[in-house]
């Protein structure tokens, strides 16, 4: 059974942060024709990350959840070094990613959404799993064990069992939560501290999907594994992860144990979030209008505010806090012990309670 | 979609101990033979691909008996027949001017007409598949510069060109498949560029540079492999079209002068007046043979896209 | 009267290797004004049965037994009858509205095809009826001149709905309208969906994976496993306290948020969805069910009572009934 206190964890992370994300900033710059760049134009820039601090602690598994366009993909992309930062860094064990990127892409592993697509449909699985070790140029493991040895040991551990069966075999002769496997065993066999998995199970049966997930529980428990889950399944950062952090729009607005954060939330977004998960019954409740405005646009002061149900109900007014949030920008502060929030509304009434 | 592998799959005997060494090399190989095998048995069931091949089995047997057997029978200083006959027992296609058999002729001349054809495609695949490989990988600048030289020799009127450069470099069979190779590698260029826009945004791609792999191993090991398919598909057709080039060239004077091709027989056909005084036998042969040649590689072009484009494919 | 009634419905898809059954005797009645919810994953057939209802599935794919729309049967229907049926009588909100809807034509143009194709109105009637049909599905009139790009996903689906709505149909049947969507965009249009389905009393097929939309949605559910049911009855009744294993497998899959049940317990079953070409003996869930027991392997259950208006094709409910008649003796 996998049950251990949250707080233990909390106070191991605030200890051991193994990899920590400092003010980072991502932008998609905008493109214009030839004719009208010559002519001065520029097209609007995406942020698509607009200043995002946090951290991971050792053996730590955190959320980061939030809709389509709120960055969260290009936040796990960038943590992996796919795509460049124009502001802020990350650092790996204290030391900045940039210093040495192929060694941190030993210790930081990815996960992808479409395990059918992250496989080479002309590679066998030998070679899929195997191809991180060619890589990197590992030809021994740390015991003199010959690769065939680390490649089988890597998909025993990822639950494919005996492993030497699905040397030969290439991604279509496997179901999705074999290929999803054979996907984390390509991470594990460098040996991973950190494992950045975007949405890994929302391409998988429903019925599946639950030993992906203990799958990758057992590798924290085990392997001391940190894992970043990125996804828009609320339901799923309930069921692993120990914190969570929301965005919206390029920007973490909530962020803190995911019991906490779940059941007491206290940003706006972040409780609509929750009120829109179905349930039976189907109790009337509010849902927000529109959709999110995309990262081009982002709206001034807190960048929630337009579609902010306390605006629109006047408890934003009646508070006194309407102007800050149309035209004050903010980031997180901890009103709770561990929990961090960028809210003018909740800010108030954690200082008034105070 | 197979849910559990068989243990027909298990390489080796089933009484091997699972952890017998087995270098990675030797994995490859295995499955590089399964893959042939799985690849010959589905071009087996297209009966199009089948005729095509045979096609082109009986033409290339043509010219390696031609490589090997006597030609006299091309020399007209040694022509012993009757001057322009139609077709009878001993010249099933009739004679030509000198008396030469032109089903001799023919034969001999599939040894120049493929041989040019193949290092014509030669050429124009590497170029092409390097330059589109290139261009499609690096975007940005490279892209655009390769591809306005790739645009050019698209819009430029392929036989102008050819027939410059052929005056420029002197006639020769050098210069045909020179001439070929350098008009014909733009369209490769951007078939090739077009799959690889599309293989490198996928996430397998992306998850190799996640794990770290420098460009050239992102080139060899996952797009070359998955634009192969189409670079196969395409060479069958070039070299379909390349043949014809050197029949047309050929024809137009432009080859060696002292070889023979099936172009050079057209062009002597043609230069002895062979329509006008009705000896169509003399065309008909060459003419023949070009048309099979050709239609047997579309047909084989045409059973590879087939089998090598999954929807294509009647799973 | 049911609107919908199908009785012991068999598909076989012609492929290249023989015949596959996708659905192999499925039997249900939806009635005016009722949401029936089909879940399952890939490869129980679900949408196999949208496609088979309105007669869409690929050409020489056999089907038989009988689908009975507004009392006619439509598997026997003659072409004519079946297209003037096909929108009218029936339609369907599909899935991923960015392949359903043309994108070089503007989205009023095509709603209001169905319109004049069924001779419900001429051209300009016709666009006075979908003005009325955008307002209906919650989009400004004036989008009825937009190209499919220029609207959002959500706002797309919003026009397919509009158009399966177009020719005042009994019965729509929605076969994953909200799965590319967004969760809140999904909130939006499964709300709207529900309203015009209670203003409009249409009868609707509900076709999703996603058990926790059904049971928001829905007022009865059915479950499909290798292309039979497995189980049918009141939502509430199905979703929290299933009597069929692979129902309360599927349930336990989508955790209740604020449930410390579910903390760190994923929960989930061994194996995969069954393929239709290799269907396991016996009870088709045998290989994977927890509570599998030695005849689960040999005799493949029916339907059985599992309670009022609920059944569930499983040996172990079977027994219980048995129990419950000798009990009763």
């Amino acid at each position: 059974m996998i049950a251990e206190t949250t707080t233990g964890r909390a106070a191991e992370a605030a200890l051991d942060p193994v990899l920590r994300v400092e003010d980072l900033h991502v932008t998609f710059r905008g493109r214009v024709g030839l004719v009208a760049g010559l002519l001065g134009r520029k097209g609007a820039d995406a942020r698509a990350v607009d200043g995002v601090s946090l951290e991971v602690g050792r053996g730590e598994v955190l959320a980061i959840a939030g809709e389509s366009g709120c960055g969260k993909t290009t936040l796990a992309r960038a943590i992996m070094g796919l795509v460049r930062p124009d502001r802020g860094r990350i650092l790996f064990e204290g030391r900045p990613i940039e210093r040495d990127l192929r060694a941190y892409r030993r210790r930081v592993q990815m996960v992808f959404q479409d395990p059918a697509g992250a496989l080479n449909p002309r590679q066998t699985i030998y070679e899929s799993v195997a191809e991180g070790l060619r890589i990197h140029r590992i030809h021994r493991g740390p015991n003199g064990e010959g690769e065939e040895e680390l490649v089988a040991r890597a998909l025993a551990r990822a639950g494919l069992r005996p492993p030497e069966r699905f040397f030969l075999l290439y991604p279509h002769e496997l179901s999705g939560g074999q290929r999803q496997r054979v996907v984390i065993a390509g991470a594990l066999v460098l040996e991973p501290q950190v494992i950045v998995a975007d949405e890994p199970v929302s391409n998988l049966d429903a019925s599946v999907r639950g030993e992906i997930l203990r799958l990758l529980l057992e590798l924290r428990d085990t392997l001391r594994i940190s894992l970043i889950v990125v996804t828009h399944d609320l339901g799923l950062a309930w069921t692993i992860a120990d914190r969570i952090a929301v965005m919206y729009l390029g920007r973490v607005v909530e962020m803190g144990p995911a019991e906490e954060v779940l059941t007491r939330p206290l940003h706006p977004y972040t409780r609509a979030l929750l009120d829109v998960v179905p349930e039976a019954g189907g109790v009337e409740r509010p849902i927000l209008q529109g959709e999110p405005p995309d990262p081009t646009r982002i709206p001034p002061g807190c960048r929630f505010h337009p579609r902010c149900p306390e605006i629109a109900s006047g408890a934003a007014a009646a508070a006194g806090v309407e102007a800050a949030c149309r035209g004050e920008d903010l980031g997180l502060a901890a009103l709770r012990e561990g929990h961090l929030v960028a809210c003018h509304l909740a800010a108030l009434r954690a200082r008034s309670k105070a | 979609m197979r849910v559990a592998p068989t243990q027909a799959e298990r390489p080796g005997p089933p009484g091997e101990a699972p952890s017998s060494p087995r270098s990675a090399r030797a994995v490859a190989w295995a499955r590089r033979r399964r893959a042939l095998a799985r690849f010959w048995a589905a071009y087996r069931r297209s009966a199009m691909g089948m005729a095509g091949l045979a096609m082109l089995c009986f033409f290339v047997g043509l010219a390696i008996f031609a490589t090997f057997a006597n030609d006299t029978g091309t020399n007209p200083a040694l022509a012993s027949g009757p001057v322009l006959h139609p077709p009878s027992l001993r010249y099933p296609f009739g004679t030509d001017r000198f008396g030469l058999s032109v089903l001799t002729l023919t034969i001999h001349g599939s040894k120049i007409s493929l041989l040019v054809g193949l290092s014509a495609t030669a050429i124009t695949v590497v170029i092409g598949a390097v330059v589109g490989i290139v261009a499609g990988y690096r975007g940005g600048l490279v892209d655009v510069l390769l591809m306005r030289l790739t645009d050019f020799g698209l819009v430029i009127p392929w036989l102008a060109l050819a027939i410059v450069l052929a005056s420029i470099l002197g006639p020769s069979l050098g210069t045909i498949i020179v001439v070929i190779g350098l008009t014909s590698w733009p369209g490769t260029a951007r078939l090739v560029r077009a799959q690889t826009l599309s293989v490198k945004e996928r996430p397998y791609v992306e998850r190799a540079r996640a794990l770290g792999a420098s460009p050239w191993h992102l080139v060899t090991r996952h797009i070359l492999p998955n634009v192969f398919p189409v670079i196969f598909a395409n060479t069958v057709l070039v070299v379909a079209v390349a043949i014809l080039s050197e029949t047309t060239l050929s024809f137009l004077g432009l080859g060696d002068p002292f070889s023979i091709s099936w172009g050079s027989i057209l062009e002597s056909a043609f230069a002895a007046g062979a329509a006008t005084i009705g000896a169509w036998w003399w065309l008909l042969a060459p003419g023949l043979a070009i048309v099979l040649v050709v239609l047997g590689f579309t047909m084989c072009g045409f059973a590879l896209d087939e089998i090598l484009n999954p929807r294509l494919r009647q799973r | 009267m049911s609107v919908l009634s199908v009785r012991e419905l068999h598909v076989t898809y012609r492929t290249q290797g023989g015949g596959v059954a996708a659905v192999r005797g499925v039997s249900f009645d939806i009635d005016r004004g009722e949401v029936l919810g089909l879940a399952g994953e890939s490869g129980c057939g679900k949408s196999t049965i949208a496609g088979a209802i309105l007669r869409l599935l690929p050409e020489g794919t056999e089907v038989t037994g009988s689908v009975l729309l507004e009392g006619e049967e439509v598997l026997t229907m003659r072409p004519g009858r079946l297209r003037a049926v096909r929108w009218a009588g029936a339609s369907i909100v599909f899935q991923g509205a960015m392949h359903a809807l043309n994108p070089v034509r503007r989205v009023g143009d095509q709603i209001a095809e169905a319109i004049v194709a069924h001779q419900q109105a001429g051209p300009r009637e016709a666009m006075v009826r979908v003005g009325a049909l955008l307002e209906q599905v919650g989009l400004p009139p004036r989008r009825i001149d937009d190209f499919p790009h220029e609207l959002s996903g959500g706002q797309r689906q919003r026009v397919m709905i509009a158009m399966a709505l177009a020719c005042n149909p009994s019965l729509v049947i929605a076969d994953e309208p909200t799965t590319a969507l967004d969760v809140m965009v999904q909130a939006q249009v499964l709300r709207l969906l529900k309203e015009l389905q209670r203003d409009l009393g249409l009868a609707m097929l509900f076709i999703t994976h996603d058990l926790s939309v059904l049971s928001e949605v829905s007022d009865r559910l059915a479950v499909m496993y290798a292309g039979k049911l497995v189980e049918e009855g009141p939502t509430a009744q199905v979703f929290h306290d299933g009597r069929h294993p692979y129902t309360r497998a599927l349930a336990a899959a989508f955790p209740t948020i604020g449930d410390p049940s579910f903390r760190r317990r994923p929960s989930g079953l061994g194996g995969d969805p069954p393929d239709p070409q290799a269907i396991p003996s016996g009870c088709p869930f045998h290989p994977r069910c927890p509570e599998a027991f030695d005849e689960c392997g040999r005799t493949e259950p029916a339907l059985y009572d599992a309670g009022p208006g609920r059944r569930a094709a499983c040996l172990l409910v079977r027994s219980a009934l048995a129990g419950a008649a000798e009990g009763e003796r």
